[in-house]
């Protein structure tokens, strides 16, 4: 399996052996983290723009630590305090950011597709941190890696994807990915929350919670993004918490262990308990760990992909 | 490529291989200090072996580790064939220790260069010694090997295949040549 993309935009588009390549990719760079000296010297010389419109620390950091274990150079642009406040387009600031001689674009953009184009605009690599409500591709693949590593298998797993689905990416890339490896999915949340049609992503839908856990051997829990939807009608808070919160009674009532991830940051009270979070089938800080291995790994296959490009022209 | 002579049968093979664990044994007198780190893939095949010998020889357990030297390569851009990254698995500290690295073939001396930079990463070594199956000449850097199975002259129209049972089924060095069936 030879990796040809000079982009990753999203897990859609990706066949199984592409995301196979990645995750046993990101095993063998796991060990570097595992080092004193935690550097190697794959990627020295190339320049790592981070070029995030939304906030964000757990992406971003993630990606500059991995930029910098495989000893690239690593630029953070943050659009409050760039040129986007004069009002320069995404495109311009990309152009400029080729112009720079960068090699990498990491991009974090609140329109869904805005990786997708700028990738097709630009020669660079552009790695999708994130866009819209589309893909969240580099979530997803620690998601999955952080399930193969503690379960041995994705196929014929059974994950539950419990929250905002309508609004997530990170929903939808794991979705793309968990099936096309021959996991099961089942989509859980308030009405609402579940979009018109997600049963032609092949996944299953729920709206109670207990049932949607007894037949899950892991459970992803996303995050409730009051701040992206300032809507009413959905349950907020307390009464979420209630109605879908993951509490260790509920994973009690299964009497099986049901792993349980996250992507954070945690709104501990509201789609988490506490003692949930902290607990001994929480695997929500390693997951952190392994989004350096699995990013390290995308930045090293893309930036190998477009050097060969360029060699072949 | 045609095979022009078969350097290395399977008895010659395992006879160089328990000849150099003797001469590392004797170099370091003794198992105490060393540890056998392989160059992935075939290196990695022989420095199992080698401790194997080593342990029987000595009663004692080597540490045995392998090296996977992809990202300290200094042709990544240039090679044609897309590498892939494997594992570098060496469960113990190399500082103090005297490694010994393995590798199948010592041709330009490049492959050792990436994995002097790869050790130096893990830890400060006491030495580095190197033990080759085929050294086959046309160094292209100032690097020796301290214990070497055969000597094979070539030209650089010529290739050395090792071949190991782990790998493909069978021991055996060929020297191949480059031009018509």
């Amino acid at each position: 399996m030879i990796w040809t993309r000079k982009d990753l935009l999203g897990l859609e588009e990706l066949n199984r052996e592409e995301i196979e390549l990645i995750l046993g990719t990101a095993d063998s760079f796991k060990e570097v983290s595992s080092r004193e000296i935690k550097k190697v010297p794959a990627l020295r010389g190339k320049t790592v723009v981070n070029l995030f419109y939304e906030p964000s620390t757990r992406t971003r950091v993630s990606f500059e630590i991995a930029a910098k274990r495989l000893s690239a150079d690593v630029i953070n642009i943050a659009a409050e305090t760039s040129s986007v406040r004069k009002g320069e387009t995404l495109l311009d600031t990309g152009r400029n950011i080729q112009a720079l001689k960068a090699d990498v674009v990491v991009l974090r953009h609140g329109f869904s597709g805005a990786a997708v184009m700028l990738a097709r605009k630009l020669d660079i690599s552009v790695v999708n941190a994130g866009d819209g409500w589309h893909e969240h591709p580099t979530q997803a693949l620690l998601d999955i890696f952080t399930l193969k590593e503690k379960l041995g298998r994705i196929e014929g797993l059974r994950v539950c994807i419990v929250g905002d689905i309508a609004h997530s990416r990170v929903a939808r890339s794991n979705i793309w990915g968990l099936t096309r490896l021959g996991a099961k999915v089942t989509v859980c949340a308030p009405k609402i929350l579940i979009p018109p049609g997600i049963e032609q992503m092949g996944v299953d839908v729920g709206c109670d919670i207990e049932e949607a856990l007894s037949k899950a051997d892991a459970v992803n829990v996303l995050r409730m993004q009051f701040e992206r939807d300032a809507r009413d009608a959905f349950p907020r808070g307390i009464d979420y918490f209630r109605k879908f919160g993951i509490t260790r009674e509920r994973l009690k009532k299964t009497g099986r262990d049901i792993i349980v991830m996250h992507p954070g940051p945690l709104n501990r009270g509201i789609e988490i308990a506490s003692d949930v979070a902290d607990g001994g089938s929480s695997v929500i800080l390693e997951q952190v760990t392994n989004g350096i291995a699995v990013r390290m790994a995308v930045l090293f296959l893309v930036s190998q992909a477009h050097d060969k490009r360029i060699s072949a022209d | 490529m045609k095979e022009k002579a078969r350097i290395l049968d399977q008895e010659a093979v395992k006879r160089c291989v328990t000849r150099i664990s003797h001469e590392i044994l004797e170099k370091n007198k003794g198992v105490k200090g060393i540890c056998i780190v392989g160059i992935r893939t075939r290196g990695a095949h022989l420095a199992g072996r080698i401790a194997d010998c080593i342990s029987g020889i000595e009663k004692e357990q080597v540490d045995l580790g392998v090296l996977d030297i992809t990202l300290y390569r200094d042709d990544l851009t240039s090679i044609s064939q897309q590498p892939v990254v494997h594992k570098t698995e060496i469960g113990f500290d190399i500082t103090g220790r005297n490694v010994v690295l393995v590798d199948d073939v010592l041709y330009t001396g490049r492959t050792v260069r990436c994995a002097l930079d790869a050790l130096a990463d893990l830890g400060r070594p006491c030495t580095i010694q190197l033990a080759v199956l085929v050294d086959r000449g046309h160094r292209e850097l100032p690097i020796r090997a301290d214990f070497v199975g055969k000597n094979v002259p070539t030209s650089r129209e010529e290739t050395v295949e090792v071949r190991l049972t782990e790998s493909d089924g069978r021991d055996e060095v060929v020297l191949k040549e480059r031009g018509n069936e």
